[in-house]
């Protein structure tokens, strides 16, 4: 597996705004079939990286190369013309939009000639339907519902299942599973997995390590910008890499320094770090 | 006993069923609230106005202000969908109307340049708007706020230095007067036929086209729509253009209804344009809407507008209903949408 040539690539990526670096000595892969889980607390670079990947961002120094061939992005259109497509948390679904209408934004299938094009409900909503149930998400049946009243899960794999069914190759999920209960997050997960077996390269970003380990083959941390641990799955455990998350500081260390400080504060916690 | 029982039984929940999923496919159309409302607005004033409101001369009447304002009422709807303002329609219309009675009436030129010249102007503001809008982010309600009082100074300014006075009056054609300025059977004006084409045009534009699906991504998610690939700021020009046009297109037709053009006369049409649109069950912030909506919210607006002078009933509380149908109209609109939203979830069940 590992001798297939990564579909996406960065080698030694750097991103500065001004005098201030984000990103340093970046470098990744990620293969077909493979998911790969960026790890990293709050403002440790990850939407920078996902805009980077994704064309918003231009590195300023370091390369990106596609199937082993150096790219540029001209922009987000052009990355996902490419093949990479970004989902956010409900990023591409409009709730008071019908399913059918909302998997087919900007690309409506037409009926007609000429100037006489006519949206082609019933096409549209058939295709949308069977993308979604495909990925196993069986309870979406009418392309009429609209998009509102699914769940956060069924949002999520909608859109999922969209940008699949529009000629993905990377895809990259940005927090997926963040504001989601158990079970959609599981659902979710499942369709991870999904997009995996169709030979997807999946770009898969959260702070919830039960749920990278449910998923992932390869883990990357991030912390103040750069790669802090590059590991596969099975290498670490799972305190190990909310220990990494943390900034190095194990968990058990801040427990017992919590504790001790509430001993002698007459039980307080102690104040947020400044 | 046992057997024949058993067959109405089990037949009386798939009949349940089935009307239960009628009324779920009917309540999700965005225009079921405004349907609602517009038959008890009927009702009523079909009650207490009596014979008079219920015949031709009474239709007329809410008719013809239905047309006018249902013209610029349809674009200004479609821009609220798309999560847009549009308080501009207020100087354009007698911008427009000013524009063709000076080249027309003051100095005599064709009509046919007076008419082109009218709707150029519509045109010209609509794409400002939109390309101020595009270009500085500032919120569309301030952009045509402002673009409303240079228009409606630049109108006030030009016709006091160039006809003198505050209104230029205009002898219309036979041809112009019978398209645009004619009372059908002495009391239907012309533009009710204008208005349903308009109508026609903007349910095609809308629901039918699938630019109209653009519109609706445009109001629900301005980013998303942007990344899927819309070209969401020619949409967001074309759309203001739009109602630039159809706004002028009632000042030019006023024109030649009334025979000469006031340049106060379309302070009025900003807020009944935008009480008929939400009437109509259009969401405020956008994203949600149908023509079948705005026209069923312009109708039900004219006939309490004009129904209240059917009764005995002080014409200053036509008002107080017609602020109290806004909010009545808004909270079942809402209501509505919620229904639509869990409708499908529910028959799962």
């Amino acid at each position: 597996m590992s001798d297939k040539t990564p579909i996406l690539e960065l080698q030694n990526v750097d991103k500065s705004f001004g005098p201030i670096d984000v990103l340093h000595n970046i470098s990744l892969k990620v293969r077909a079939g493979e998911v790969l889980c960026l790890l990293g607390d709050n403002g440790a670079g990850k939407s920078t990286l996902i805009k980077t990947l994704a064309g918003v961002h231009k590195p300023t120094r370091g390369t990106i190369l596609m199937d082993g061939q150096p790219v540029e992005f001209s922009g987000p259109r052009d990355a996902q013309e490419k093949g990479i497509s970004t989902v956010h948390q409900f990023g591409g679904t409009f709730p008071l939009m019908s399913i059918g209408r909302s998997f087919f934004v900007g690309v409506e299938p037409t009926k007609g000639w000429g100037p006489f094009k006519v949206y082609d409900r019933k096409t549209a909503n058939e295709i949308a339907v069977k993308a979604v149930q495909d990925f196993g998400i069986t309870r979406i049946d009418d392309g009429d519902r609209l998009v509102g009243g699914l769940s956060g899960g069924e949002r999520q794999s909608l859109a999922i299942a969209r940008a699949v069914h529009f000629g993905a190759r990377v895809l990259i999920l940005d927090e997926p599973t963040a504001a989601l209960g158990v079970k959609q997050a599981a659902h979710v997960l499942r369709i991870v997995n999904e997009a995996k077996r169709r030979g997807l390269a999946v770009v898969f970003i959260t702070h919830q390590v039960m749920h990278a380990m449910a998923v992932g083959d390869h883990f990357a941390v991030l912390i103040r910008g750069a790669i802090a641990a590059d590991f596969r799955r099975g290498e670490k455990t799972r305190e190990e890499i909310t220990d990494l998350m943390a900034g190095g500081e194990t968990m058990a260390d801040l427990e017992a320094q919590i504790e001790t400080y509430m001993a002698s504060h007459e039980g307080h916690p102690p104040p947020p770090a400044q | 006993m046992n057997t024949t029982n058993s067959l109405p039984v089990s037949s009386v929940p798939s009949g349940g069923e089935n009307i239960r999923a009628t009324i779920g496919q009917l309540s999700r159309r965005p225009e079921a609230g405004s349907l609602l409302g517009l038959i008890a607005v009927f009702v009523f004033f079909a009650m207490i106005g009596g014979s008079v409101f219920l015949s031709s001369a009474g239709y007329a009447s809410w008719l013809n202000i239905a047309a006018e304002i249902g013209l610029v009422a349809l674009p200004v709807g479609l821009l609220m969908i798309a999560g847009e303002m549009d308080l501009s329609i207020g100087a354009i219309i007698p911008a427009a109307s000013l524009t063709v009675a000076i080249i027309s009436g003051h100095y005599g030129l064709p009509e046919s340049v007076g008419i082109s010249a009218g709707l150029g102007v519509g045109l010209l503001v609509g794409f400002f708007n939109g390309f101020i809008v595009n270009r500085t982010g500032v919120p569309s309600l301030i952009v045509t706020i402002g673009s409303m009082f240079g228009v409606m100074g630049l109108t006030l300014g030009f016709t006091v230095l160039i006809a003198g006075s505050t209104g230029v009056s205009l002898v219309p054609s036979p041809t112009a007067k019978a398209v645009l300025g004619e009372f059908i059977g002495g009391m239907f004006q012309v533009t009710i036929f204008w208005w349903v084409l308009f109508v026609a045009g903007f349910f095609y534009l809308l629901h039918i086209s699938p630019v109209g699906n653009w519109i609706f991504a445009l109001g629900g998610d301005k980013v998303s729509a942007r990344n899927a690939g819309i070209p969401t700021e020619r949409l967001t020009v074309g759309l203001y253009m739009l109602s630039g046009f159809s706004a002028a297109f009632v000042g030019v037709s006023q024109v030649f209804v009334y025979q000469s053009a006031q340049v106060l006369a379309g302070q009025s049409f900003i807020f009944n344009s935008i009480m008929c649109v939400v009437i109509g069950g259009v969401l405020l912030t956008g994203g949600a809407g149908s023509v079948v909506g705005i026209v069923f919210g312009t109708l039900t607006f004219a006939i309490v507008n004009q129904g209240v002078y059917f009764t005995g009933i002080d014409p200053n509380l036509g008002s107080v209903i017609i602020g109290a149908l806004l909010l009545l109209a808004v909270m079942m609109n809402d209501r509505f949408r919620l229904m639509a939203m869990s409708y499908a979830a529910k028959k799962k069940r």
